[in-house]
């Protein structure tokens, strides 16, 4: 699962143009708005690849490590059933990390590269993650809650103009709205059970609902990528337009639940047809993000130990492989 | 309780505590390969239980599901081998441990399915198929960690001197194991117990390992005896089961 919350600043060069280079720009700016995809292969500004190594490299980062909040309760999941579904569900997001580390590749970076940047804490992931998951309702809300905001912001990546991402992004998206209906269903199965399973899912959207909108990223007003990206159609849908989607849709399912957003102001606006909600706690959302919220140094610490502790295992297979290539060679 | 039923009973529990045993791994293992191969194993043998705890409760006739027997039942009624209660340890340990009961599964649902009782003939059809995948994933990984690097093959070298002492278990026959075998329910374990040496001494030759000697004493985990570990596996996986009595999930 992914979000934006990822415009973060980047290092993209702005290179002084000469007269070949504008003319190269030019004919990839008329490609982009033909809607052609561009394939690795191709010429892409300097800015555009920088661009896409950032976001696709985060965006896989936060399925790696967005394995551990779900991760936690696959040991306490409550019926086998449901451990199954987990053990799965957090199985697609290793598998989407893969494709899109994949992806990345393509653009001229190696997996162990954004792992070194994931791992020294320089490459972001998304900050949802950040937050912990300590009830069972949390599975539910997260599946509901993040992967529905994952999905507004993924499908429209699905017509990215960078090939290989677009492509990741249509197999990822169906595996996410999959997700998004099973988290809805523990969610429901919750709200309808005992009163302490409903207070556990009520409280668990207290919780996320608020992280779940800050998913968007800023404000448009405070965007900084947003105009380049929708230029370059890396993104199709401003930051608060997708916010607002989000909320449209997710006010009327809470209601089906008997669950209450956490919103004094939230109400329906005639006019605009959509739902007007509170003020975001951006203050938060920026501790967050610098690596105060609740879990970002146990997210890090996880991923630094598993990879620590498994580098003795990756150098065995290297020199189990090794060995296996000298012998082969010895033998022909 | 019948034989058939503890029989069930003892393919189901081994199967789910290894099943849980490796979902402890998913999001720390090595590589992001890793952790879906070792998700795909603790899917895979949660699917097995599950088909067998349902068969169990049908046998038992008290209206028990499947989630009533795995998350209402205390350790001494668990019916696992001691060895798959084992905790996980670095990735090697768990790979010793997942070659040894991988190999005896193979053998085991290859005998089950010719079973006279035709449930469990269906289950280990199913079992026989993913188990040889088990295995080739978890042989393929000993043979790297043997014939690695020195300190790989130094720590699986340990982990198989340490887990070895349970493997006599797999073969210690018993009364139940006496009457499904003449039932023809189930293979015979001495059959099963030379064609699992002969697959453990192959791997550990390509490994480079030497297989340890047999020691005497010998764990009655499918008797409900069972190592201080599956205690806490149990508190754990039972958690909200017994924390909500009577909710439904």
């Amino acid at each position: 699962m992914y979000t934006q919350g990822l415009d973060s600043p980047g290092r993209e060069a702005l290179h002084a143009s000469s007269p070949d280079t504008a003319a190269l720009e030019a004919r990839f700016q008329a490609r982009v708005d033909a809607d052609e995809k561009i394939e690795p292969k191709d010429w892409m500004p300097e800015g555009y690849r920088q661009t896409l190594i950032r976001q696709i490299s985060q965006h896989a980062h936060s399925e790696v490590v967005g394995m551990l909040p779900e991760g936690n309760w696959i040991t306490r999941a409550p019926t086998l059933r449901r451990k199954a579904v987990l053990i799965a569900k957090v199985q697609d997001e290793g598998g989407h990390g893969m494709y899109l580390y994949s992806a990345a590749e393509t653009l001229g970076i190696s997996r162990d590269q954004m792992m070194a940047q994931l791992l020294s804490g320089a490459a972001k992931y998304s900050s949802i993650f950040n937050y912990p998951t300590p009830t069972w309702a949390d599975v539910g809300a997260i599946g509901w809650l993040v992967d529905g905001a994952a999905i507004m912001n993924q499908i429209p990546i699905c017509r990215c103009s960078y090939g290989p991402y677009a492509r990741a992004m249509v197999r990822i998206c169906r595996e996410e709205s999959f997700h998004q209906r099973q988290g809805f269903e523990i969610m429901m199965t919750l709200a309808r059970g005992t009163p302490e399973q409903r207070r556990m899912a009520q409280d668990a959207l207290n919780r996320w609902w608020w992280p779940a909108l800050m998913m968007f990223g800023p404000s448009d007003a405070e965007s900084r990528h947003t105009a380049q990206s929708m230029r370059w159609k890396i993104k199709r849908f401003t930051n608060d337009e997708l916010r607002q989607q989000f909320v449209d849709i997710t006010v009327p399912q809470a209601r089906f639940l008997g669950l209450e957003i956490p919103d004094p102001h939230l109400r329906w606006d005639e006019a605009s047809q959509h739902y007007v909600f509170g003020p975001i706690d951006w203050a938060e959302f920026q501790q967050v993000l610098k690596g105060n919220g609740p879990c970002n140094r146990e997210r890090l610490e996880a991923r630094r130990r598993a990879y620590e502790q498994g580098r003795w295992v990756r150098e065995a297979a290297l020199a189990h492989a090794e060995k296996q290539r000298q012998r082969a060679a010895q033998a022909a | 309780m019948s034989a058939r039923l503890e029989y069930v009973l003892r393919l189901a529990d081994t199967s789910l505590v290894l099943g849980q045993r490796l979902g402890e791994w998913i999001g720390h293992a090595p590589a992001l390969e890793e952790d879906l191969g070792l998700a795909n194993l603790s899917l895979d043998l949660i699917g097995q239980a599950r088909l067998l705890l349902t068969y169990a409760g049908e046998i038992e006739g008290r209206g028990r599901n499947e989630d009533d027997l795995a998350m209402s039942r205390d350790q001494s009624d668990y019916r696992n081998l001691a060895l798959a209660e084992q905790p996980n340890g670095d990735f090697g340990h768990t790979i010793v441990r997942q070659v040894l009961i991988d190999a005896f599964q193979l053998e085991l649902y290859e005998g089950l399915q010719r079973s006279t009782d035709a449930r469990l003939a269906e289950i280990a059809h199913k079992a026989l198929k993913e188990t040889r995948y088990h295995f080739r994933y978890s042989a393929g990984w000993l043979i790297r960690l043997g014939d690695g690097t020195e300190e790989s093959h130094r720590r699986v070298q340990g982990s198989l001197d340490s887990l070895w002492r349970f493997t006599r278990e797999l073969f210690a026959e018993d009364d139940v194991d006496r009457e499904m075998a003449s039932a023809g329910v189930a293979p015979q374990l001495a059959d099963l117990e030379l064609r699992w040496s002969a697959h453990i001494d192959e791997v550990l030759k390509e490994a480079t390992l030497q297989r340890p000697a047999d020691v005497p004493y010998v764990w009655h985990g499918k008797r409900g005896q069972h190592t201080e570990h599956l205690g806490y596996l149990l508190a754990e996986m039972q958690f909200l089961h017994r924390a909500y009595p009577g909710a439904s999930w």
